[in-house]
């Protein structure tokens, strides 16, 4: 493995040029999917949900969303969005002929991979806050966090396509990763409604410290958040970053 | 005469095959240099190791006086490569495509659009510069590729089978093209099996088989060398007299071979067929040897893949 360098960032601006000229596909995934389960969930099942304490069920969900759908934006555009350009654009062929190296390459599609990650966050945020569902300034606090999540599963998604024979093998990687953690993070119930030894198992999942952190800054209440989840996040990241640099060169310098 | 590229005792192995089998190289600057050889022969295992994006097994390879294994971005930065299978970016327009890829090479915006007008005027495509990739057709995709090689302004350019599926037409325009560019000295290292193609443009050619160099020379040296006097291209009237024909063809000293069932005899200085052998021959073709009969003879027996 060689270090990616500042390049990378050739890579980045590659990506968004093409997001700019495409963005108003993306919108529906982004940004209509997050809203529909947030009206469905909250608005809907939330009439018959009560929770402890007189926080409403709306009020509890949102922030889920927002780091359920942050983690979704870096899933899809570093397995879809990679593979894509890997295999079948051969994009990444034409970029590692000119000075741009291998690792270049995958560090620019991460980074750009948690930039789409920060952008879903500041949609859902910015609808959420006109909902009145933002309660204090320390709400701004989920955008580093958005990064660093992004950064971490787009990670683990760009190691999952470096070994993926086909594009349907991304079904696995959704149907058995991504949904089990939509589901028992914390995004939409309180994960106390397990018992100790079940709860110990959902915070395997890499979406639970970001649901846990996304909702005690976003409730304005960060001294409830469970910071040590950081040192799951980052360290996550430390490890599948280089991982997926070092398979991608692997799968593609033959 | 100075070398742009120097490879020397290279090897490339996948697994138990052998591509590339301790090959030695030396391409001059300013000389469009040929690679000729059949599919499976090595070509592109052989420059995709020039262009340092496949590594070596063993050996070494110096572009432009710099080891690819010790500094491959700053050999890369000056290297134009056209590649076999298109991959120009989809998501982007014509022009687009040229920007994104000048700024892989941090050419300046400024900079980089002249250029980019200049390189589709050059080829052609000044029209289509708003189109997107797949509403172009083949011969402007080819063309487009090798514009975009050129946006760094490559003193060596490497082209693997640029004309392959093209009609005349714009066979011939990318031909005159080359040719422009090596006018301005840009040193052009071009992978083919097209013989017109490599009759017309090369300097120097290396005939490749199984992984080796098996003949290296201007066109012109191939084929005094190997192209002897006539060749007679033939079919036994009789299939049970093959094996006969074939051992007197041998006995009077012709050179000759087999490709599926016809004989190609190469017929030496002072050589004629006996009226017996040209009464058992149903000759169909007597020609001046070409650049084809050359590659023929030398890589015989390799119909592999």
């Amino acid at each position: 493995m060689r270090a990616p360098t500042y390049r990378l960032l050739r890579v980045w601006q590659r990506n968004r040029d093409v997001f700019l000229k495409i963005w108003r596909t993306e919108v529906p995934g982004f940004l209509a999917e997050p809203l529909f389960a947030l009206l469905a969930m909250g608005v809907g099942l939330g009439t018959y949900v009560a929770l402890d304490g007189d926080q409403g069920y709306l009020e509890f969900i949102a922030p889920g969303i927002v780091a359920a759908y942050s983690m979704f934006s870096a899933s899809a555009e570093c397995t879809y969005g990679s593979f894509v350009r890997m295999k079948f654009q051969r994009t990444y062929d034409a970029i590692i002929a000119t000075p741009l190296n291998m690792e270049d390459v995958v560090a620019g599609e991460i980074l750009w991979g948690a930039t789409r990650s920060l952008m879903t966050t500041i949609a859902i945020l910015i609808v959420i806050a006109a909902f009145g569902l933002v309660e204090s300034p320390w709400a701004l606090l989920v955008l580093p966090i958005a990064v660093l999540s992004g950064l971490m599963f787009s990670s683990i998604a760009m190691f999952f396509t470096s070994v993926a024979p086909t594009i349907y093998s991304f079904n696995y990687y959704f149907t058995l990763f991504l949904t089990p953690m939509f589901l028992f993070s914390g995004v939409f119930f309180p994960l106390d409604a397990f018992s100790p030894t079940v709860q110990r198992l959902c915070w395997i999942s890499p979406l639970t410290p970001v649901a846990n952190l996304t909702r005690a800054v976003v409730s304005g209440n960060p001294g409830e958040g469970s910071w040590w989840g950081l040192a799951i996040i980052i360290g996550l990241t430390a490890v599948f970053l280089p991982l997926s640099l070092v398979m991608m060169r692997r799968r593609l310098l033959k | 005469m100075s070398t742009i590229i120097k490879v020397r005792n290279v090897f490339k192995r996948f697994g138990t095959i052998t591509a590339v089998a301790g090959l030695d190289l030396d391409v001059n600057q300013g000389e469009c240099f040929g690679l000729l050889g059949p599919n499976g022969a090595g070509k592109t295992s052989l420059v995709r190791m020039i262009i340092a994006t496949s590594p070596l097994t063993e050996g070494s390879i110096m572009v432009d006086g710099i080891d690819i294994a010790v500094k491959p971005r700053k050999i890369k930065a000056n290297l134009g490569v056209v590649p076999q299978e298109e991959n120009l970016d989809p998501d982007l327009t014509v022009l687009e495509n040229l920007l994104v890829f000048s700024r892989y090479f941090d050419i300046p915006g400024k900079e980089a659009r002249e250029r980019a007008l200049s390189n589709l005027q050059f080829f052609e495509l000044q029209e289509r510069h708003k189109a997107k990739i797949d509403e172009l057709s083949g011969g402007m995709k080819r063309r487009l590729l090798i514009a975009r090689a050129l946006m760094s302004k490559p003193k060596l350019l490497i082209l693997d089978e640029p004309t392959v599926g093209l009609d005349p037409q714009t066979r011939h325009l990318v031909w005159q093209k080359l040719i422009a560019l090596k006018q301005q000295g840009v040193t052009l290292l071009l992978c083919t099996q097209n013989m017109e193609e490599a009759w017309r443009l090369c300097d120097r050619l290396a005939i490749m088989n199984e992984g080796k160099i098996v003949a290296l020379g201007s066109p012109q040296e191939l084929l005094a060398t190997y192209g002897s006097s006539q060749v007679i291209e033939a079919r036994p009237r009789s299939a049970e007299k093959r094996a006969a024909i074939q051992s007197r063809l041998t006995a009077r000293g012709f050179q000759w071979h087999e490709i599926e069932d016809m004989l190609h005899i190469y017929q030496g200085k002072d050589q004629v067929l006996d009226a017996e052998l040209e009464s058992e021959l149903d000759i169909t073709s007597r020609h001046a040897p070409t650049l084809e009969d050359v590659f023929l003879r030398l890589t015989r027996r390799s119909l592999r893949e």
